[in-house]
């Protein structure tokens, strides 16, 4: 039962800076997942959290008590490892108990809570076992256990599943969502899988470069990513990009390869001449053989079973994919269409979305 | 994996283990035999096994300074003192070097690391010195203290420490342990196999100890087993050869029976070891 809020949370590693002045309001309950690449200050954002490192400046408010320099033992916070840090020489017992041991809690409430949580985990049978005995989707439900025992205000988790095998994942992923909302703990996760983050997310802090590019709920993010990056990075494959300036008074846009495109809506999105970067995602592209405006030169087909990925280029050389049902056409030179409703627009100077005012 | 026997490999280690029993096994039946016959130089390779009673005989032997049962038991607490106080101390160092950040960390580390080149010959004579000055010539603590303080173990002790992924530390961190509790609850307890190894490695030093013994002690009261033993044929009268072979089996035993306790502790560590 706590809110979470970082107050321009900034961090810097000497001259580095990892992380620019975050502002982000978690309520209570509310699954936060942070996403980005490698190096986009994800993963530090959660160690400031956590208490593992201090910001450079910046608060850190859990349930409304600012806890930026409180001891990480004592910030009622609970922390899953990407390589679920198990005590190798305890057992998954003592694993779980350890935090509970030093906080100098009663033996048999110890117990208790450690026996409840291998109950909702499936890890009775297991508890005297050690770590170095267990799979590794087991290692990851004591890890879990160990976070739930000690009830904290706000899970932490760093890429929990990154360890685990596909099919797995996919199960253990819906088990976290269901326990995390079952529990009602906020949460803070971080993945640079984007399929983890819109199947677990309430909310999506789509980072780049320690700028939080976008953060809104999957589904916004998906449907209106904020900047060209957010874009390419949310949905797989990843949206199709093209380069065009801006006609027609700004209701059309002639692209870099060629034809000219109608624009959606009814407003102006600019004045002519204004350099854009035209968005589609592969599934929204449509194949008009002989009469579509734009030519796709097919290099390559990737059968996905119900449907198939084509891989090519447009007319002036960009790379460009497109996704069709099963089978896709066979033929080496296409025509297609982009149509207006599933575009996305850019500034190509800023990278931002284009909304029409 | 082949599944013929090497023949030509067991061959070879067992030409080794003879190599090594040939002289053990030349003292054990050395000592079933009379000193006479040794020293006609008339020894025999087959032990009289009614004359086992030697070895009891020889518990009591006094023919150096203090009985061999007493020094025995010296050496024994002196190798104990010092793998134990070795373990303690370097396990204790490597940690504030491993795990803390503070002013003059690497010139601490340098400075430990330094004395490794120095042979202990080099040091003997300033740590004599240094001895007297504390009034410790002849006591246990000045047999025991110069020898435990040791680089060796701390850079191993480092190496063991920093290979512990940082992710547990903060795990532990999170879980509410300090510094010294996480040194003792997690630390101690991951790297025990290596300690088990270590503990073996410089009981069996500190057991073999000559010099420095020889050096700071007078009294016939601190005379190790090793130092007995070579005092026992270094005498002009006639040399009871079968008392000073039985007792060097004697002195063999107990370092076999360290290694052998601690080695299936270790081997034991190492395969649960999950790092």
């Amino acid at each position: 039962m706590a809110t979470l809020e970082l107050q321009g949370l900034a961090k810097s590693f000497g001259n580095t800076k990892v992380l620019h002045g975050l502002d982000v309001k978690l309520d209570d309950g509310e699954m936060l997942v942070i996403v980005g690449g490698s190096g986009c200050g994800k993963s530090t954002l959660l160690r400031l959290v956590a208490g593992l490192e201090s910001p450079t400046a910046g608060r850190i408010l859990l349930d409304g008590k600012d806890i930026t320099h409180v001891d990480p033992s004592k910030r009622d916070v609970a922390m899953v490892f990407q390589n679920y840090a198990l005590y190798p020489h305890m057992s998954v017992f003592e694993n779980m108990a350890y935090g509970l041991k030093l906080k100098g809690m009663p033996k048999a409430e110890i117990a208790k809570r450690v026996e409840e949580a291998a109950d909702t985990l499936s890890l009775s049978a297991l508890l005297g076992r050690k770590p170095g005995q267990l799979s590794g989707g087991q290692r990851q439900r004591v890890a879990m256990g160990r976070a739930i025992v000690r009830e904290p205000k706000l899970f932490l988790f760093d890429e929990p599943l990154s360890n685990l095998d596909a099919k797995l994942r996919v199960q253990v992923r819906a088990d976290i969502r269901k326990l995390q909302k079952r529990l009602n703990v906020t949460s803070l996760y971080v993945t640079h899988d984007q399929v983890e983050a819109m199947t677990l997310a309430d909310r999506l802090a789509v980072m780049e470069q320690g700028v939080a590019a976008q953060i809104a709920t999957p589904l916004e993010v998906f449907a209106r990513p904020a900047d060209q990056f957010v874009a390419g990075f949310i949905g797989d494959p990843s949206m199709n990009f093209c380069k065009a300036v801006l006609c027609a008074g700004g209701h059309g846009a002639k692209l870099a390869a060629g034809p000219e495109v109608a624009l959606p809506g009814e407003a102006s999105w600019g004045p002519e001449g204004m350099a854009v970067m035209l968005g589609i995602r592969p599934q929204h592209v449509v194949i008009e053989p002989g009469t579509g405006p734009l030519g796709f030169a097919v290099a390559l087909e990737e059968p996905l079973g119900s449907e198939a990925l084509l891989h090519g280029t447009l007319p002036d050389g960009e790379a460009f994919r497109i996704r069709v049902p099963y089978p896709a056409p066979q033929a080496t030179a296409l025509t297609i269409s982009l149509p207006a409703a599933h575009l996305h627009l850019f500034d190509a100077q800023t990278g931002k979305r284009l909304e029409i005012a | 994996m082949k599944k013929r026997p090497d023949f030509l490999a067991h061959a070879v280690l067992l030409l080794g283990v003879l190599l090594f029993m040939f002289p053990i096994w030349v003292a054990f039946a050395g000592a079933t035999q009379s000193a006479a016959a040794i020293n006609r130089g008339a020894i025999s390779l087959v032990p009289e096994f009614r004359k086992l009673g030697v070895f009891v005989q020889a518990l009591s032997f006094s023919n150096a300074n203090a009985p061999v049962w007493h020094m025995l038991l010296v050496s024994f607490f002196m190798a104990l003192a010092i793998a134990i106080g070795k373990i303690v101390i370097s396990a204790l160092s490597a940690f504030a070097i491993a795990f803390f950040r503070f002013p003059l960390r690497m010139v601490a580390f340098w400075l430990i690391f330094i004395t490794l080149m120095l042979p202990i010959v080099v040091r003997i004579v300033p740590t004599y010195a240094v001895m007297s000055d504390l009034h410790l010539i002849d006591t246990f603590p000045g047999l025991t203290l110069p020898l435990i303080a040791s680089a060796t173990a701390t850079l191993l002790f480092r190496q063991i420490f920093i290979a512990v992924p940082d992710e547990l530390v903060e795990a532990a961190k999170l879980d509410g342990a300090g510094p010294m509790r996480f040194f003792w609850d997690v630390l101690l307890p991951v790297s025990r196999a290596n300690i088990a190894a270590l503990f073996v490695i410089e009981f069996v030093y500190g057991w073999n100890q000559y010099l420095w013994p020889l050096l700071v002690t007078t009294k016939g009261g601190l005379n190790t087993i090793v130092i007995g033993i070579v005092q026992m044929i270094t005498g002009d009268q006639l040399i009871p050869w079968n008392l000073v072979m039985a007792t060097t089996i004697l002195a063999l035993l107990p370092p076999i029976l360290v290694v052998l306790a601690m080695q299936r502790w270790f081997v034991a560590g190492l395969t649960e070891a999950d790092k």
